[in-house]
């Protein structure tokens, strides 16, 4: 089957690379045909900060001459996006923030090295919540992604821009992060597979940190194919990052193709709650007789403690956060204030000028709760329970193999809806937190539309149990396909 | 000090560690490079990068904590130290706070009556260094140096048990005596390897409560110590028999002016808001790695010093003398082995002519120019009565000028001691010959002219007459008639 370079966007990462392979097209022509519909289409989404069509170019001819002399990494030549908060040398890092808008890092972080060296092309860095902290990509100071399903609509966030980067076809595939459901929930909102790896399990060096103890780097694709191929390349141990774990890297690409005749599914009551939009509750349910009709049991689960998750999220995220982004104070690197009047006035205005509402609010939060006399109350007391949290999924994976449920309380939501009220925002991501709170990975893939808004269904694994959530993600994926659909304008 | 008050010191003291990189990056920490050539992309607080732990220092804080009886932790956190400052380049500091590696340690000193005083050691924790500020030469602004940030120091922080300004400089010497034997600092102090906080309080003798306490920032000589501390209990002595208060508050002390000056008050200090630093985990070290590292120890001062009184039959002032410096105490014991004379000429020897001529040059012991074998065969000389003790200074001071051993420097300048009794009695009586008049007066009676006649015989022999011989033959051709 030949493919022509005007149909190249609709192919997944794994028919890229067979294509590839077989010479039906090199990764010049399919980097152009890709740069040639984000210069065409991402005026209207908003998904790239910056787009590095020269360094694309030349990275896809280099690609193709290690091609024509018999080399192939993994990804050799084929075509992805950094969502904006890792470091890559020669290219402005902006972190969503103004606090960062020049700034060129001098090096590379470890994911984007690791891509780099299996041969990626990266076409441009992706759009995103200031400083990863959002859940509707609407707090960028480049402005708001628009959902390519609506485009009234949120992408979700924080990795928004890289959401509906893959979901317009606009690249096969992206890098994202992970604090709280930052990957998982716009994968949901855009009808795209998000996976977010355990803790410790993908290097953070070089990842503007937000909240050291949650932050995770992974990926979205179209496909759980996609997942697997990209997370076998980004996976293991990097000395850089002391919380990075010395764990074997399994091929996640073979454990794909495994039965679930068997396989134990842990359901949460609690998702099923009021907070969850109907039409969502109803494609969840249907979700999850598909993977009992492929042999996997239901059994219901209980985590006592998950109604905790998005206060103790909200405490200890904003406290990493606040210590974190001390080092933006104008002196070295990033917004600095015209002619300060004095040290103080210096750290006050270039941080005043260069970080906004959100990042603002949460910084004051994480002072609050680390402050003398508030620390117990609060900082200690959240650590505490996100112990509990931690030791409910440990039962629970006691009795079952995966845990399933939604990925978001209801489909995306229109742009401006929730800005203004955070605890409402905060709430998005109350089925996604707890995988971060506990360092577990967690999976979205698509499972439906309510209306013509996608819908995703969320699978949770015990620590290092990626294969075996992309092992059933893949398989529901297999039966019903929904990951195949695309957004009319952008077919 | 005014006999009703007794004053409470505690020290913190700094000790940079020596280490070959920095604590959590692999930037040099070699002193002196130019402005920030010794500064990684960590140590400058990048976005994205992490700290990596370094071994080294771990071991380092470990060893230490050995040495001073104290317990090491089976697991210690690291934990951010935050505020505001241009020379912190994260913005917080990586710290050790409520698990430091090392706890309920101890060290005895000399108190002011001479006794064996212990002053316990609260803890030890590791954590960074931070950069430095300059703020001359850069018109209106400040200029930040970076090699240092980053730079391991271990923490040492001591109980409220010294007593005086001389018992804190006794702890610190100490202090600063074991991490060098330990090999883990090089305690340079103009270099800032070796500082000190003083945390100073006064109370009415016989009090329980401890009083209101200042604390004196960045003292990195002993002598600044003794002064600043001193100054700080006369000034709140003073304040109190004023009927005023002391004001919890940090203080800095002047050395050009010996006064200590208010730099901030108990209200205006930070909040550090410390929390576990979620990119560093947890230090967990196992029993055998503790006894590979006590196994690793070498012999402490105190037990080397005991060992010099009990093995060698030292005088304590001189076996503590020799052992504050471990190269010190190699070189004595080396140049004991290699004599035959008493270790107590030896130890005079270094303490006395070996110890001025290092002074007087500025050397350390280590670039000697005359080694430990070099002295060993001076003192045999004397040992053996080939030179007299007196000749003995100048021939060391002519091994010291590079003439060669004590051997050829005799032998070229002819220093040999002349112990034959014919000649020394030729000298005698060439000296009894010349001075009649001396002579009359010896024999009617005045005996302490002895000493003139010792002198004469010396002169004329240039030296060289045994003293011994020329007293008994002067005694005996005095006294013959």
């Amino acid at each position: 089957m030949s493919t022509t370079s005007s149909e190249l966007h609709t192919q997944t990462l794994t028919e890229l690379s067979q294509g590839l392979e077989r010479g039906d097209f090199s990764s010049l022509e399919l980097t152009r045909a890709l740069l040639e519909r984000i210069v065409r289409l991402d005026t209207v989404l908003n998904a790239f900060i910056t787009v590095t069509a020269e360094d694309a170019i030349a990275a896809a001819k280099r690609a193709d001459k290690a091609r024509a002399s018999g080399n192939a990494g993994a990804l050799l030549g084929l075509p992805i996006l950094h969502k904006d908060i890792f470091c890559t040398a020669g290219v402005r890092t902006t972190c969503g923030s103004r606090m960062l808008e020049n700034f060129v890092s001098p090096y590379s972080a470890t994911v984007v090295e690791r891509l780099a060296s299996a041969g990626a092309v990266v076409l441009g860095k992706t759009n995103m919540d200031e400083f990863a902290m959002g859940s509707s990509n609407e707090t960028s100071y480049f402005g708001p992604v628009r959902n390519p399903w609506d485009l009234e609509c949120s992408p979700g966030g924080s990795s928004g821009g890289s959401a509906a980067a893959v979901a317009a076809r606009l690249a096969p595939a992206a890098t994202g992060t992970d604090t709280g459901g930052s990957i998982r929930q716009p994968a949901a909102l855009t009808n795209t597979v998000g996976l977010k790896p355990t803790y410790g399990r993908v290097s953070r060096y070089g990842m503007i940190a937000f909240a050291s103890s949650l932050d995770q780097a992974g990926v979205i694709t179209r496909s759980t194919a996609d997942a697997a191929l990209l997370l076998g390349v980004i996976a293991g141990f990097d000395p850089r990052d002391s919380t990075s774990v010395d764990h074997p890297v399994p091929d996640y690409v073979e454990g794909l193709a495994a039965s679930l005749e068997g396989l134990r599914i842990g359901i949460v009551r609690q998702h099923f709650d009021a907070g969850l939009d109907a039409g969502c509750a109803k494609l969840v349910r249907e979700a999850l007789a598909v993977l009992e009709s492929l042999g996997a049991t239901l059994k219901e689960v209980d985590l006592p403690n998950l109604d905790l998750s998005v206060p103790t999220y909200y405490v200890v995220a904003p406290a990493e956060c606040s210590s974190n982004l001390s080092r933006f104070d104008g002196v070295r690197f990033g917004h600095r204030a015209d002619n300060p009047e004095d040290l103080f006035d210096l750290y006050c205005r270039s941080r005043g000028e260069g970080f906004g509402d959100e990042v603002k609010r949460r910084i004051m939060t994480g002072t609050y709760v680390l402050s003398a006399g508030y620390y117990d109350a609060y900082y200690l007391k959240a650590q505490r329970v996100r112990q509990l949290i931690a030791a409910d999924f440990k039962n629970a994976f006691a009795g079952v193999d995966v845990i399933a449920g939604p990925t978001s309380p209801t489909p995306a939501f229109r742009l401006g809806d929730k800005i203004d009220d955070p605890i409402t925002m905060y709430l998005n991501d109350i089925y996604t937190i707890g995988a971060n709170l506990a360092g577990l990975p967690g999976i979205s893939v698509p499972c439906g539309f309510v209306g013509r808004l996608p819908i995703g269904l969320h699978l949770v694994g015990p620590h290092f149990g990626e294969q075996r959530i992309l092992n059933c993600a893949h398989q529901y994926e297999r039966q019903t396909n929904f990951s195949a659909a695309c957004p009319e304008e952008f077919r | 000090m005014s006999g009703q008050w007794e004053v409470v010191i505690g020290l913190e003291i700094h000790t940079q560690l020596a280490t070959a990189s920095k604590i959590f990056s692999g930037a040099s920490t070699a002193y002196g490079a130019e402005p920030n050539t010794q500064a990684c992309l960590i140590d400058l607080g990048y976005p994205g990068v992490l700290p990596v732990l370094n071994a080294e220092a771990v071991r380092m804080a470990c060893k230490f904590g050995l040495a001073v009886n104290a317990t090491v932790a089976r697991r210690s956190v690291f934990a951010r130290k935050n505020y505001f400052y241009p020379d912190l380049p994260k913005g917080y500091q990586i710290s050790q706070y409520e698990l430091p590696i090392v706890e309920h340690g101890e060290m005895y000193i000399s108190n002011d009556a001479g006794k064996d005083k212990r002053i316990g050691i609260t803890r030890a924790h590791l954590e960074e260094d931070a950069g430095k500020s300059i703020h001359e030469g850069f018109d209106r602004h400040s200029g930040i140096d970076l090699n240092r940030a980053g730079t391991p120091l271990l923490e040492i922080v001591s109980e409220p048990d010294l007593r005086s300004a001389k018992e804190a400089v006794a702890y610190m010497r100490k202090i600063h005596t074991l991490v060098r034997y330990l090999d883990i600092s090089d305690g340079n102090m103009q270099e800032g390897s070796f500082r000190c906080d003083a945390n100073v309080s006064i109370r009415p003798r016989g009090d329980k409560d401890l009083g209101t306490r200042t604390e004196i920032k960045n003292l990195n000589s002993f002598r600044f110590v003794e002064k600043a501390i001193n100054f700080e209990i006369e000034r709140q002595i003073n304040v109190i028999e004023d009927g005023a208060r002391v004001v919890q508050e940090t203080r800095l002390y002047d050395s050009g002016r010996d006064e200590t000056r208010s730099m901030r008050t108990k209200e205006e200090a930070n909040d550090y808001r410390y929390f576990p630093d979620p990119d560093l985990l947890p230090v967990e070290l196992d029993a055998a790695y503790i006894d590979a590292v006590r196994k690793s120890l070498p012999e402490l001062p105190d037990a080397k010093q005991q060992r010099f009184v009990d093995d060698y039959g030292l005088r304590t002032d001189d076996a503590s003398i020799l052992t504050v410096n471990r190269q010190l105490a190699d070189y004595f014991e080396s140049a004991a082995a290699g004599t035959g004379a008493e270790p107590q000429v030896v130890a005079n020897w270094v303490i006395g002519e070996l110890s001025a001529a290092l002074n007087r040059d500025g050397l350390d012991i280590g670039s000697s120019r005359v080694d430990a074998g070099a002295l060993a065969g001076l003192i045999d000389r004397i040992d053996d009565k080939t030179i007299s003790g007196k000749i003995a200074k100048q021939v060391f001071e002519a091994m010291w000028a590079g003439e060669g051993s004590a051997d050829e420097v005799i032998e070229a300048r002819g220093l040999r001691q002349i112990t034959d009794t014919a000649a020394i009695e030729a000298i005698v009586e060439k000296v009894i010959a010349a001075n009649s008049a001396q002579v009359a007066e010896y024999r009617a009676g005045k005996h302490k002219l002895i000493g003139f006649f010792v002198g004469e015989v010396m002169k004329e022999s240039r030296g060289k007459a045994n003293p011994a011989q020329v007293n008994a033959l002067l005694k005996e051709k005095l006294g013959d008639r």
